[in-house]
């Protein structure tokens, strides 16, 4: 394949490059030998290497250099050498064109959303599941909570299509009942926003609140008899012991979840997307996938998907800086 | 000490939680329990009654149906065959990697975790990696299902790190007794990793029969279909039998009930092991909340 071979970032099985910093008052001509001495030393260490290196040359790097073709016209016929270059074209048609609004705003409206509803929704979950004292009932529900975790987007969506159904779903004839009217929910722009918040919130509250549990398991029993002594009650123990205690996690997974804002979920919206809400469901990742398999614009859809991953680059680049700043930690 | 709750006001404030969450939990649950039970309903029924719990006239129809149809069978099997061989061969690629990246005199280390790393942050895009499996004539192809996914970065440094906690002296000892650093991976680190191959394997084998999108991108041929694909289609479509086709021409297969019947046989295989899912999963995110 001719990717490969030109991939800037194929590394052979043997490096040539170490940037680990020279041992103090090692001079460089001895650092080369003692390398030269470690590689000779431990080939099988990198013939085990190298299916790993190959993986991440052939699987990573090479779309990566393949990336070229956003500032091309690629035809498969003519490959990436025959191809013509259009330098800048397909992100002016981008910018310029109708979509791109379009897509930005559903982007960021759902991110929004993910932020506001879905982040602090495991909190509050696991804030109220540390209240509960018979550990039976604990156990009971959050087994039942952790189930739609492991489940697929195709499963998820295909109860949603059964559970929303016009005229037949349950949910649709209780809203029916409720509400009046004729609901559709599948077919209507105006739910498709609130479906995708129920399936996130459905699928992802109960899982979510077992990092926010590990971090309440690990408070201090004694700080709540110190506060009951000082006469707190119970919601003075939940705001000065409990909530202080989870902070620094509650700020950690929201840098988290800053440096992933753009990632809407390509499956569950892939799969709820339907010609009737196009309009208010297109992201940039399901956007790519119809612009560039189904339509075959390959070049323009590389070029949208390339402008999605360097504004996803900044974003995470941004949040592990401000994971350095205001914790102890970083992310990488 | 034993912490007292016995106010009025504890006690309202502990109802209203417990009540709270078990609603949480019922929703959760519901929607299964209805499934189940419409999957054993007739269509007549399924049309006139909203919700139940159990169906007035149960039927194993759909099910007689769905197992007649070879393609229904056969996408259970291709996926169950992409899961195992998949998960071996993912973790194998993992593990392989990881332990010569954990060797702290392994030269060109950095640069390799830079660019694993780098990998992690910044990626080419579904449509240059779609053509590098095109051009690798992976197209069609159970392998393109397996090997774009075959080393998740984050498992790799989560393993590596499991590796560099090991004391050195295990190596060394092993080293100076002649062993090769492959015998010491084999005989040594091997049989002192069963828990973290268990727990990644694991998360390997749900995410290989989860996947919807690899087969959306690679397969088109419908007779190599996986069983996402085939939940996917047959809980649009409207006629849900021309998706799964019948040997008998006569035969006139129910409609809304094969819906909820394949989300019941899609959704068995997880609950099966989900009591092994739960313990290690949740293991997996402890370990992977720890720094690498």
């Amino acid at each position: 394949m001719v990717m490969t071979n030109d991939s800037p970032g194929a590394v052979g099985p043997v490096p040539l490059e170490v940037k680990e910093p020279p041992a103090p008052g090692v001079s460089s001509t001895r650092r080369k030998r003692s390398l030269l001495k470690r590689l000779r030393r431990s080939p099988m260490l990198y013939l085990m290497l190298l299916p790993g290196v190959v993986y991440f040359a052939v699987f990573k790097y090479a779309p990566m250099y393949g990336i070229t073709i956003a500032f091309q016209d690629y035809l498969p016929f003519l490959g990436m050498q025959g191809s013509p270059w259009v330098g800048w074209d397909h992100f002016e048609r981008l910018f310029s064109g109708p979509d791109f609004g379009r897509l930005l705003s559903n982007t960021l409206i759902l991110a929004f959303l993910n932020v506001v509803l879905a982040f602090p929704a495991p909190i509050i979950v696991a804030l109220m599941l540390n209240e509960l004292r018979k550990q039976v009932l604990k156990k009971f529900i959050q087994t039942a909570i952790y189930i739609p975790h492991f489940l697929s987007w195709a499963i998820v969506s295909g109860l949603t299509y059964l559970l929303f159904a016009l005229d037949i779903g349950p949910i649709t004839v209780l809203f029916n009942d409720l509400f009046g009217g004729r609901v559709n929910f599948l077919a209507d722009p105006d739910w498709f926003r609130p479906l995708i918040m129920v399936q996130t919130l459905w699928k992802g509250t109960g899982w979510g609140t077992i990092i926010y549990l590990a971090a309440l398991a690990g408070v201090d029993k004694q700080q709540y008899e110190a506060a009951m002594i000082d006469g707190a009650g119970r919601f003075q123990q939940l705001r000065h012991v409990t909530i202080p205690a989870i902070i620094p996690t509650v700020i950690i997974m929201l840098i988290l979840n800053i440096g992933n804002f753009l990632d809407t979920g390509f499956e569950q919206i892939y799969m709820l997307t339907n010609s009737l809400n196009r309009d208010v469901a297109d992201v940039f990742d399901t956007y790519v996938y119809f612009m560039g398999i189904t339509n075959g614009a390959y070049s323009y859809s590389t070029a949208i998907g390339l402008f999605k991953s360097l504004v996803g680059l900044v974003l995470i680049l941004g949040a592990n800086w401000l994971a350095k700043k205001f914790t102890e930690s970083s992310l990488f | 000490m034993s912490i007292k709750y016995d106010t009025p006001r504890d006690k309202i404030f502990d109802g209203v939680n417990i009540a709270l969450l078990l609603g949480f939990a019922v929703i959760t649950i519901l929607p299964f329990l209805y499934v189940l039970a419409a999957s054993f309903a007739t269509e007549s029924e399924i049309a006139s009654r909203p919700f139940f719990l159990w169906p007035n006239t149960p039927t194993l129809e759909t099910y007689r149906y769905i197992f007649s149809t070879d393609t229904f069978i056969r996408s259970l099997l291709v996926t169950i065959g992409v899961t195992v061989i998949g998960t071996a061969v993912q973790i194998t690629l993992t593990m392989l990697m990881a332990y010569p990246l954990s060797d702290p005199n392994l030269a060109g280390r950095g640069l390799i975790m830079r660019l694993v790393l780098f990998a992690m942050l910044f990626s080419g895009g579904m449509i240059p990696l779609f053509l590098v499996v095109k051009e690798l004539g992976l197209l069609d192809s159970y392998w393109a299902l397996i090997l774009p996914l075959a080393i998740n970065p984050f498992n790799l440094i989560v393993i590596r790190t499991f590796f560099q906690q090991l004391p050195g002296e295990l190596r060394e000892a092993a080293e100076i007794d002649g062993a090769n650093e492959f015998t010491t991976f084999w005989r040594i680190m091997l049989p002192l990793s069963k828990p973290v191959i268990a727990t990644f394997s694991l998360f390997y084998a749900v995410s290989l029969w989860n996947d919807f999108m690899s087969p959306l991108l690679y397969i088109s041929d419908s007779s190599k279909w996986t069983l996402q694909m085939f939940v996917r289609q047959v809980t649009i479509s409207s006629d849900p039998s021309t998706t799964l086709g019948s040997l008998d021409p006569n035969y006139v297969p129910p409609k809304e009930g094969l819906k909820f019947a394949v989300i019941v046989i899609a959704t068995l295989p997880i609950m099966l092991v989900y009591p092994f899912l739960q313990k290690h999963f949740a293991k997996g995110v402890m370990i992977g909340s720890v720094k690498g």
